[in-house]
């Protein structure tokens, strides 16, 4: 795991795609403690007001969020299509969250996230997800995709073939 | 234009022809000049340069006799805006964390106490 220095900060999200492995690194820095970055990723009340797009309908379907839970939940674009997403937990600990990723409509492809957050000491802390894919194809279709369907950002048409199943 | 970059992504999934792409942003270079650094044949290497054409990565020369490969720079700019849109996503969805974390704030959450909502 790439390690940033201390003295970077990320006040926007900075992805780096690992050209010797299949990994995209985020990080992004926030005005919050570690414990309330743990509760935004493990409470499914509060996950729900941020995890999906602005312009779509995130249904949390199931959140157990502990060690062998599960996770499943819905994204519905202004369409009305809904995409499923599903995966398991791994590790649930305070500063620390692994659990895999799967998109069902590529329901063979699974990639594992980890999820760090760091204390910055100053009231902000620095999340830090890094999602290991399978391979370099399904990293990359992954990056192509967004994870998610939205729509009116100028990339409807790609987005029509990922939803209708053609890809 | 989406399964051209399905081809340049597959393209790259072998680290030899990043390693031949990473050498020809410095300059157009000839299959020999490629293959110099490899202890692979002039024939592999030729084959990867045909995949790496197939994928609209490289051209090469049709005249000139060396037959030099050029790097077609702006299928990267392509896979930028990829990366970039992805950035971007995940920047609006971090700026909702944000006011979501700054609610908290406000509500005084007890991390202690374990989270026992289920999902609706």
């Amino acid at each position: 795991m790439t390690t940033a220095p201390a003295h970077t900060r990320f006040d926007e999200a900075a992805i780096e795609a690992d050209p010797t492995v299949p990994i995209i690194h985020i990080r992004r820095d926030f005005a919050g403690t570690p414990e309330q970055l743990f509760r935004a990723h493990t409470d499914p009340v509060v996950l729900a007001r941020w995890i999906g797009p602005a312009d779509c309908t995130t249904e949390v379907l199931v959140w157990d969020a502990t060690d062998n839970g599960r996770w499943r939940y819905s994204v519905t674009d202004c369409n009305g299509v809904p995409q499923f997403f599903r995966g398991s937990f791994h590790t649930v600990s305070p500063d620390r969250l692994v659990q895999t990723f799967t998109w069902e409509g590529m329901p063979d492809a699974v990639a594992l996230e980890t999820m760090t957050f760091e204390d910055l000491g100053d009231g902000r802390t620095r999340l830090h997800a890094q999602s290991l894919c399978d391979s370099f194809e399904g990293r990359d279709a992954w990056l192509r995709s967004g994870m998610e369907v939205g729509v009116n950002d100028g990339y409807a048409a790609l987005d029509t073939i990922l939803a209708d199943g053609s890809l | 234009m989406d399964d051209r970059l399905s081809r340049v992504f597959a393209a790259l999934s072998d680290p030899t022809r990043r390693d031949m792409v990473a050498r020809l942003t410095d300059g157009d270079a000839t299959v020999g000049d490629l293959a110099a650094p490899y202890a692979v044949s002039v024939q592999a290497v030729s084959k990867h340069l045909k995949v790496l054409e197939e994928a609209g990565l490289v051209t090469r020369s049709r005249d000139a006799q060396r037959r030099p490969v050029h790097l077609e720079a702006e299928v990267f700019d392509l896979m930028t805006a990829w990366i970039e849109r992805y950035r971007r996503r995940a920047e609006e969805r971090y700026q909702r964390l944000d006011d979501v974390l700054a609610d908290l704030d406000h509500e005084q959450p007890t991390p202690e106490t374990p989270q026992e909502e289920t999902a609706s």
